[in-house]
């Protein structure tokens, strides 16, 4: 369990010093993927980065198992540090080794034995999917090889955290799919909890379970991904969700469409009741799905639909509000 | 022909005074300029042994040995020659300045070349739990040693030349016998001689140089 607990950063900079965290407190379980979203300058890498103290906190504690390492240093930071793994960006592989070496690296750091690393390295690379690549060198490999040995690399010394900054961020969208799959296929097997930080809501979409969204060095909102993304309640969230769950009309519509727009978003066991062809025939009127998108988040769904109903301004009313009882949210769309 | 035979003794004893004057300095950079560029790097700001006062105390120093024009620094250092190895006189005496300078250059081009390595690396290094030494061993100089080796070339080169004007104090070497007899005795034949031998020797060590970091570039 990670705990960080009234985490404060600040820089010094001319104009004075600056707070890229201010107070944060997050409960990260054992086994969880924790995602952290916000927009570049939000904090979040920084924040990352205090939980191995590459970034030490200028206020606050750091608890790792319930073991405060905040003041830890020299030769006890180094042991807690063997057992976090970290993965990054621009992936930070070390390019006069091969492949072999790089993963070897944090086993050499941490004293194995020879043995043990021929043994252990070739393990990660099938974990990985590169065994074919043991013996070559970096600049051979394309991002998303890279972004695998990197992390083999970070489980090497089968540490208790995984540690990603902004895993996929210079990766295109198939080859971030493809390493978002074996994160999460990771941290099935092997249980290791992982926190990972992102700008993009789909990569938390994706893979993460819990997730925190940080605005200007605070976390505005924290919760289960799923929740987040049904009823976003800060507005910065609800910005970064209706990013993902975009529904955008064509102006012809627009201009076109006659009554109401509304859009409906619905989850849970609700989605799979037939809410609409109810509302049809209680109220007899006419309701035309203009767009409409199902997400499968956590393997649960959730439904967004724009909707079009034609009929007097008192009947919509009513309507919205039978189904207000039976969804997520309801709103006038405007487009 | 003839004088080129008479001359073939010089010439070989010359040649073999450069190697001397250019293959200590070259060493002595190597031992010592490597340790000081990387303790100008590592003392610098945001890294692990960061220190204001001996990062600027250490550069200062090595402008100081870089802002003196060669022939100079040799004068100065000659007292210090006497007193160290003995004598003024010689290849071995020559060396001294010779690596003084070196080292001073070296040092800068070390620095350089560290300052290249992708910080990115050192932090994950960190991030793992490496010691300083290791991150030292394994990522800066691991990292890099083409820049390394390219800069050894570079210094290599400049040796040859410093050590053509180490001759004017005695130290001997090629540079000084294209100074006694192609210059003061007006002998042209000898002066190309040698600038031929000085061009062979830089060629040799600039290919030699490029070849060996092509080989350790893995980028």
């Amino acid at each position: 369990m990670v705990n960080i607990e009234n985490v404060t950063v600040e820089f010094q900079t001319k104009e004075g010093s600056f707070k890229a965290v201010d107070n944060i407190n997050l409960t990260i379980e054992n086994g969880e993927v924790f995602g952290i979203v916000g927009t570049s300058g939000a904090g979040k890498s920084t924040l990352i980065r205090t939980i191995n103290l590459l970034q030490k906190p200028t206020f606050g504690k750091i608890w790792i198992d319930g073991e405060d390492i905040t003041e830890y240093t020299g030769h006890a930071l180094r042991a807690v540090r063997h057992t976090i793994g970290m993965i990054f960006q621009h992936f930070n592989l070390i390019h006069t080794k091969t492949v072999f070496e790089n993963i070897a690296f944090p086993m050499v750091i941490a004293g194995a034995t020879k043995e043990a690393i021929a043994q252990r390295v070739p393990e990660l690379l099938e974990l990985v999917g590169l065994s074919d690549k043991m013996h070559v060198y970096p600049s051979k490999l394309s991002g998303g090889q890279k972004q695998r040995v990197g992390i083999a690399r970070a489980l090497a010394n089968n540490p208790r955290i995984l540690l990603c900054d902004e895993p996929t961020s210079a990766l295109d969208l198939e080859t971030t799919n493809a390493i978002l799959d074996l994160l999460k296929d990771i941290n099935k097997k092997l249980g290791i909890t992982t926190i990972l930080i992102t700008h993009e809501m789909d990569v938390i979409k994706k893979i993460c379970t819990k997730v925190a969204v940080m605005d200007k060095g605070v976390v505005v909102e924290m919760g289960n991904v799923y929740d987040i993304f049904s009823l976003p309640q800060h507005s910065f969230t609800q910005k970064l969700v209706a990013h993902t769950l975009n529904l955008e009309l064509p102006p012809r519509i627009l201009l076109d469409v006659k009554g109401s727009l509304i859009k409906v978003v619905y989850n849970g066991e609700k989605a799979e009741e037939p809410i609409l062809s109810n509302a049809i025939r209680t109220f007899g009127v006419n309701i035309n799905v203009l767009h409409g998108k199902i997400e499968y988040i956590d393997e649960k769904p959730l439904g967004v639909l724009l909707l079009n109903i034609d009929a007097s301004s008192a009947q919509i009313e009513e309507i919205m509000g039978y189904l207000k009882e039976r969804t997520a949210s309801v709103e006038v769309f405007h487009g | 022909m003839d004088s080129f035979i008479e001359l073939l003794p010089d010439l070989l004893k010359a040649f073999w005074e450069t190697l001397q004057m250019v293959g200590i300095s070259f060493f002595f950079s190597i031992v010592l300029g490597i340790p000081l560029g990387l303790f100008l790097f590592i003392t610098d700001k945001g890294l692990f042994w960061e220190n204001r006062f001996l990062n600027v105390l250490s550069g200062l120093l090595i402008n100081v040995v870089r802002s003196t024009p060669y022939v100079i620094l040799l004068v100065l250092l000659l007292p210090l020659t006497q007193m160290l190895i003995g004598t003024t006189i010689g290849p071995l005496a020559a060396s001294f300045s010779l690596s003084v300078a070196a080292i001073a250059f070296y040092a800068r081009l070390v620095q350089v070349s560290l300052c290249e390595v992708d910080k990115g690396v050192i932090e994950a290094a960190t991030a793992y739990g490496a010691t300083p030494f290791q991150i030292i061993k394994d990522v800066l100089l691991s990292e890099a040693l083409p820049g390394l080796i390219r800069g050894l070339t570079v210094t290599g080169i400049s040796l040859v030349g410093y050590s053509a004007m180490a001759g004017i104090v005695g130290g001997g070497g090629v540079g000084d016998l294209a100074i006694r007899f192609g210059y003061y005795r007006y002998e042209t034949n000898v002066m190309v001689i040698t600038v031929v031998i000085l061009i062979v020797l830089v060629q040799i060590v600039q290919v030699a140089g490029d070849r060996i970091a092509i080989k350790t570039d893995k980028k």
